[in-house]
Parts: structure tokens; C-alpha cells; sequence
């Protein structure tokens, strides 16, 4: 993990926090694995609440909205979800992971 | 997330304190782990250790689950020397690396709130600064005063500390001369040897920026190499 991301890291425990606080549900969703190029290393964090507001990144940018949708998901029903994101190299493009990586997100409600 | 292991991290980061988070990704376990030690699988620990180690997560396998272990490493500290005009685009640089930065400076006309917006200013003399701030091993210290009176206590703090990277603006010649007086103080050659002087990266550029530059390179270098 780069060392940019350890302050990214605080900055989602924060966003988690409040929002719990302020009585919102909240999911957070973690990179666990990544093969081939990946534009975000294992261990980056996306934290959503259940408005669907979201903070952090999981990927370059692309497979956040479906992660989000997911992540709503877990919020309504509290069961943990593992997904999955980009097979070939053209699959990889339609879920925007252009470089044709593939990855798995882990994510959980807080409770 | 428990709600209770996310009030565990976020207090460990506070208290700047390693923790590492360990998860079976079925969800049954949701633990935090301190200084390697827990109630769990000593395979897990052993991962949970090198996590922090590295500043990175390991996913795994272990009896047939899928597990996930995150390192919660404290966040890195930038103590700058001087409000300089270098000092402004390396606070910028340094925040945008993750950096919490602290600006040392007594000279009340240098560290103003207008030169340095938002940022954390000391004035306290730099030695008593840098023993305030409790300079640890995810902690950095630049000096760029380039004045000795100011520079050498700051830097007798930092040589006795674990700072991960330690800088000081000045010439060959200077730093020759600062060597010396280091020397004096009793300090070895090995501890001397720590404090990249000329500091910074050899990028060639001479603006306030690129030097500024020259040392954030240089002190992501120190941190990874």
C-alpha cells in the first residue's frame, strides 16, 4: 500500500464514523485481490452510506457505481458481499478496468 | 465492521499506534491486532506482523477460509525547520503525500498564519519542538533554516530519534562545516552519515518548488528503499 493511502485510510475511518454517527447506514468496501495491472493496490477502501454518497476509491474510477449499487445492498440486508470485476481484457473495459485487470472487493456493513 | 473495531482503529491512529485488522471474508471474524498479539491462528498473526512491516495487506488462505489482514499504520509526520519559501510548496507536496506536517519556526515574522494557511506552526525553540512532537520511525525531519542556531538543535533531536529520513538544506561546504560541529557534539559518523545533505534528490531544478520536489522524492525514497 502506498503511503498516500495511510492518510487516505484515516480519512475513511472519519467518513465512517460520522456517518454512523449521524444515524446513516454505512458499508465499507476493500480491495482484497487484484490480478494482472490494477489501478488500485489491495487494501484501498470505498466507504458508502445508504443514500449512496461514497468517499475513497476502489478503482480508477469506473467500477465505483456498481460497487456502490452492491454496497447499498449490504446496508439493506447486513450480509457480506465478495465481488468480482473484470475477466478478459474486454470485459475488464466495460466495468472500466481499461487496463485489463481484474479485481475483488470485499464489503460489509458496519454494525 | 464492528463498530467497535472501527472505534479501535480510528483511536490506534489517534494514539499513533500500529494495529493491523484481520477479517475471514465470510464475515465471522472482525478482530484488530496489537504489536502481532491476539487470539488467533499464529499463521494469521505471523501475516498481521509483516502487514504492519510493510505498510501493506495480504490476502490468504488459512484452513480452508478466505482471510484479509490491513495494515492501520499511524500516519506519517513531516516536521519542517524554517518557514521558508521552500517550505510552502513542500508542505503542499508533503500533504497531498498523506503527510501531517508540522511547521518549526520561532521567528514570529517567518511563521505567520498568511505565509502558511491551515498549517500546524510551532515557535517553540526546534529542539523542544522536535521533543514535543516525539520524532518516531514514520516521521520525518527537514531542516531549512540555514542557520546553525536554529538547524543543529533540531538536528541533535532527529539524529536521536528513529526518524525515517532526515534532511538538511545547505551546500557541500555547509554541510562540511555542520558535520563538524555535529561531530563535536559528540555525534558518530554513522549517525552523521543519516542526514541527506546536499538534501534532496539530484533533479538539477533550483526554484523553491523543484527543491521542494527534489526532497519529497527523496524522502518517499527513504520511506520504501
Amino acid at each position: 500500500m502506498a503511503d498516500a493511502a495511510v492518510g487516505e485510510a484515516g480519512a475513511i475511518l472519519e467518513r465512517a464514523a460520522a456517518w454512523a454517527e449521524a444515524g446513516k447506514g454505512v458499508a465499507l468496501a476493500t480491495v482484497v485481490k487484484t490480478w494482472g495491472s490494477s489501478p488500485r493496490a489491495i487494501g484501498s477502501q470505498l466507504v458508502v452510506n445508504d443514500t449512496g454518497a461514497f468517499e475513497g476509491s476502489v478503482s480508477g474510477g469506473c467500477i465505483e457505481g456498481a460497487v456502490v449499487m452492491e454496497a447499498r445492498r449490504t446496508i439493506e440486508d447486513g450480509e457480506p458481499r465478495l465481488l468480482n470485476f473484470g475477466v478478459s481484457d474486454e470485459e475488464a473495459w466495460d466495468v472500466g478496468l481499461a487496463c485489463g485487470g481484474s479485481i475483488e472487493v470485499f464489503v460489509e456493513k458496519l454494525i | 465492521m464492528k463498530t467497535e473495531t472501527l472505534a479501535r482503529l480510528r483511536a490506534a491512529r489517534a494514539g499513533r499506534q500500529s494495529v493491523a485488522r484481520v477479517m475471514a471474508l465470510d464475515g465471522s471474524v472482525d478482530a484488530v491486532v496489537e504489536d502481532g498479539d491476539g487470539p488467533l491462528p499464529e499463521t494469521v498473526l505471523e501475516l498481521a506482523r509483516a502487514a504492519l512491516k510493510q505498510n501493506r495487506s495480504y490476502d490468504f488462505e488459512h484452513e480452508g477460509a478466505r482471510w484479509f489482514v490491513q495494515a492501520f499504520n499511524p500516519p506519517l509526520r513531516l516536521v519542517v525547520v524554517g518557514a521558508v519559501h521552500i517550505s510552502q510548496p513542500l508542505i503542499r507536496m508533503a500533504e497531498s503525500l498523506g503527510y501531517d506536517v508540522t511547521l518549526v519556526d520561532p521567528r514570529s515574522a517567518f511563521a505567520t498564519a498568511a505565509r502558511f494557511p491551515g498549517v500546524t506552526i510551532s515557535d517553540e525553540w526546534p529542539d523542544d519542538a522536535l521533543e514535543t512532537l516525539d520524532v518516531d520511525g514514520r516521521t520525518a525531519v527537514v531542516t531549512l533554516t540555514h542557520d546553525p542556531k536554529l538547524d543543529d538543535p533540531a538536528l541533535h533531536v532527529a539524529l536521536r530519534s528513529e526518524a525515517f529520513y532526515i534532511g538538511a538544506l545547505g551546500s557541500r561546504r555547509t554541510h562540511e562545516k555542520r558535520a563538524e560541529r555535529l561531530a563535536g557534539a559528540g555525534f558518530d559518523e554513522a549517525a552523521i552519515s543519516r542526514i541527506h545533505a546536499p538534501i534532496g534528490l539530484d533533479l538539477g531544478g533550483r526554484a523553491p518548488a523543484e527543491i521542494a520536489l527534489a526532497i519529497a522524492a527523496q524522502m518517499t525514497e527513504a520511506l520504501y528503499r
